[in-house]
């Protein structure tokens, strides 16, 4: 295992943090906004060399047993050593994370410059202050040593989410998908939060090298209850990484700004979950049911994901049901057991569903339209552009020599080697489908007839340069995974169904949406129910709405009923008797003086009685 | 003649006075009761002195007669004030405190 050095861990965290505090803090820095941005893509930038020299630098011990990755620092202090530890854990899944996720971002805020540039000046230094601390929360999650570390991360890219999902605050529509968002990934974070504690509870560390330890020792498989922890555990992963039936955020979150989308709603932060779950991995692995519940989970994601891509016109919604569809992919070969090819996976499609969601940000540019339907023949106009594009779809539909090829076979092996042939059916037909949706909207924006109008306004040189860059970067990416060799587990026969189903579902998008060989409506007629399934996104929002409507509101109004009612009843009863007695003692007052001298000598009376009773 | 029947004449004075206060309804009546009734006091205060060879009470009874003469004087520009103002000095219509 390679162990990189902690110091340089802590500058590739501490450059975004000290550029967010910065821009948070210095209002003139943050409302000159281009000072912002240069301060913010300079942190980044050095943030991402320190993540490349940590990642080339880092150590691989050969012999003695595994050097403890991590190094912590106490943070609540107990009896006998630390309750909860902070620090930075260096590893070989941390290593090509950060990289990742300071490459992507950085490209990105190189890109929201020229895409926002129309933003008012103080929009721009917010933005770039939400990526500075997006970045932080994010390298944070992925060097964190324990998962209580990790949780106050996972939370904080959260709340990044949220903020940049609804940078456009003043739409109604972006201001409610982000309070969606940030909603449902939290049903899944209370069971994040509980699995953490139940877990502490049982082991008394929050640490993984710990946790490794005792998974090793078989210390941890004694817990009575671990199968419910590890699930209340991976709900954490449900939320985070759209996985069914906690997906619907994730399409809606396309509200936001197209580089946002690219960055934390389909490279970095929704595949959280699928890093969390490769980190926690050795204590997975100790509870098969819940593995087998990944799995299932994550292959119906997949193709449930794929299906409501295929009817969707908005281009960036169909980008959005794609990367649930490959968290699902990820998901399902992280539960049959092989979280390598989860995690390679994971890494190329950082890369190439960036790359698309860049391509589509140009293609938004041009066009001032999100619905595919409406652009056309772009090919002709932007050869370049469309073949940046047409990489990243070539990557993700899975065709040689493109990582996505690589990576998607590797975790279709893993699914069928483990034993799960109905989730491996699912996942090959869900193949065939991201082939035909991405070819769709290949054949519907680049090629065809030119519905749009678009205005022969030039693309900034920065997202085209960007664009470009991504896509070599995919092109080299695949051309060294082929040349790399991969583990050769798989059966001889899967490569070529793999390529099979690409080719056919690319076939099948030709034939509908480019040669008019078969009509859009015959394939949606044939398909009836899928089709009219899907379109309403399998009702899964109404029943959302609707649990919302019934269950919150109900309650609500319960509560509001007794609150109402019974509360604020037993107090007006009270006031009521009090205002009454009052009036009724009122009355005693006659204002007559010689009423007052009579009740006088009457007392002095009772008492002249009274006292002659008492001592006679 | 003996103690008692300077008690029981104080007592009867002190009666009267309380009578007269009760139901006299012009607020100058009510006044004279109450004289009645602090002077039914003094006559207590002089017998106990006498009876008892105390010089307290003679004392005490000229402390008590110079403070009622005050207060006949503040009683008396009260009732005029009242009368004044209300142009009555009838006790049951003034009754501005009635609850």
């Amino acid at each position: 295992m390679h162990v990189g050095s902690p110091a340089l861990a802590l500058l590739v965290l501490g450059l975004p943090a000290a550029s967010f505090l910065l821009i948070g803090v210095i209002a003139p820095l943050r409302r000159s906004g281009r000072a912002a941005a240069a301060l913010s893509v300079a942190a980044i930038g050095g943030a991402l060399a320190a993540a490349v020299t940590m990642w080339q630098s880092a150590r691989l011990p050969l012999d003695g047993p595994p050097p403890n990755p991590s190094a912590t620092w106490s943070w609540i202090p107990g009896d006998g050593g630390p309750m909860a530890t902070v620090g930075v854990m260096v590893d070989d899944l941390a290593l090509p994370m950060c990289v990742l996720v300071t490459f992507i971002s950085f490209l990105v805020q190189v890109y929201s410059y020229a895409y926002l540039h129309d933003e008012p000046r103080p929009s721009l230094g917010r933005y770039y202050a939400y990526q500075s601390l997006f970045a932080f929360s994010m390298l944070g999650l992925v060097l964190a040593p324990g998962f209580l570390q990790m949780f106050v991360f996972w939370e904080l890219v959260g709340v990044c989410s949220y903020l940049l999902i609804g940078f456009w605050y003043d739409r109604p529509s972006a201001a409610r998908a982000a309070v969606k968002a940030f909603w449902i990934t939290k049903l899944g974070d209370l069971g994040f939060v509980a699995g953490i504690v139940m877990l502490w509870a049982a082991t008394g560390t929050f640490d993984f090298w710990t946790l490794y330890g005792l998974a090793d020792s078989g210390v941890l498989a004694a817990v009575p209850n671990l199968t419910t922890i590890m699930f209340l555990i991976y709900l954490g992963a449900v939320g985070k990484s759209a996985q069914f039936p906690l997906h619907v955020w994730l399409p809606d979150a396309m509200e936001g700004p197209t580089p946002v989308s690219a960055l934390i709603h389909a490279a970095t932060m929704v595949t959280a979950g699928v890093y969390m779950v490769a980190r926690a991995f050795p204590l997975f692995a100790l509870t098969p049911d819940v593995l087998r519940l990944i799995c299932w989970i994550g292959a119906f994601t997949a193709l449930l994901a794929a299906t409501m891509a295929c009817v969707e016109t908005d281009i960036k919604r169909v980008l959005a049901y794609s990367t649930v569809s490959q968290l699902g992919y990820m998901m399902a070969a992280s539960g049959a057991g092989d979280y390598h090819a989860s995690f390679g996976h994971l890494l190329t499609h950082g890369v190439f569903k960036a790359l698309l969601f860049l391509g589509a940000g140009v293609v938004i540019h041009v066009f001032h339209t999100n619905d595919m339907f409406r652009m056309g023949g772009l090919f002709a106009r932007r050869p370049w552009t469309g073949v940046a594009f047409l990489v990243g779809t070539l990557a993700l539909a899975g065709i040689p020599p493109f990582p996505g090829f690589f990576s998607k076979e590797a975790i279709l092996a893993a699914v069928l080697n483990g034993g799960f042939r109905l989730p491996f059916l699912m996942l090959a037909v869900t193949s065939l489908l991201t082939a035909f949706y991405m070819f769709r909207a290949v054949f519907l924006v680049f090629f065809g007839r030119a519905h749009g109008h678009a205005e022969g306004h030039g693309v900034p040189l920065a997202m085209d340069g960007v664009c470009r860059l991504l896509a070599a970067v995919t092109v080299v990416y695949g051309v060294t995974l082929a040349l790399g060799g991969h583990h050769g587990e798989a059966p001889g026969w899967l490569p070529w169904v793999s390529m099979l189903l690409a080719a056919a579902g690319i076939a099948l998008a030709w034939a509908t949406y480019q040669r008019d060989i078969i009509a859009p409506s015959r394939l949606a007629a044939a398909l009836g129910p899928i089709d009219f399934m899907a379109r309403r996104r399998y009702g899964l929002d109404i029943v959302y709405a609707g649990l919302y409507r019934i269950v919150l509101l109900g309650l609500s109004r319960t509560i509001g009923w007794i609150d109402r009612y019974v509360v604020d009843g037993v107090l007006n009863v009270f006031s009521a008797a009090a205002l009454r007695a009052g009036d009724t003692l009122r009355r005693l007052q006659t204002g007559q003086p010689q009423d007052y001298v009579y009740g006088v000598a009457f007392g002095v009376l009772l008492l002249l009685v009274w006292a002659h009773l008492v001592s006679p | 003649m003996p103690l008692t029947a300077y008690l029981i004449l104080a007592a009867l004075v002190f009666a009267i006075g309380l009578f007269g206060v009760l139901t006299r309804r012009n607020a100058v009546g009510i006044l004279l009761g109450i004289e009645l009734m602090l002077n039914a006091v003094n006559i207590n205060l002089v017998a106990f002195a006498r009876f008892r060879a105390d010089i307290g009470g003679l004392v005490f009874t000229m402390l008590t007669i110079a403070i009622t003469v005050a207060e006949v004087a503040v009683g008396l520009a009260i009732v005029i004030a009242i009368f004044r103002v209300r142009r009555t000095i009838e006790a049951d219509h003034l009754d501005l405190l009635r609850g």
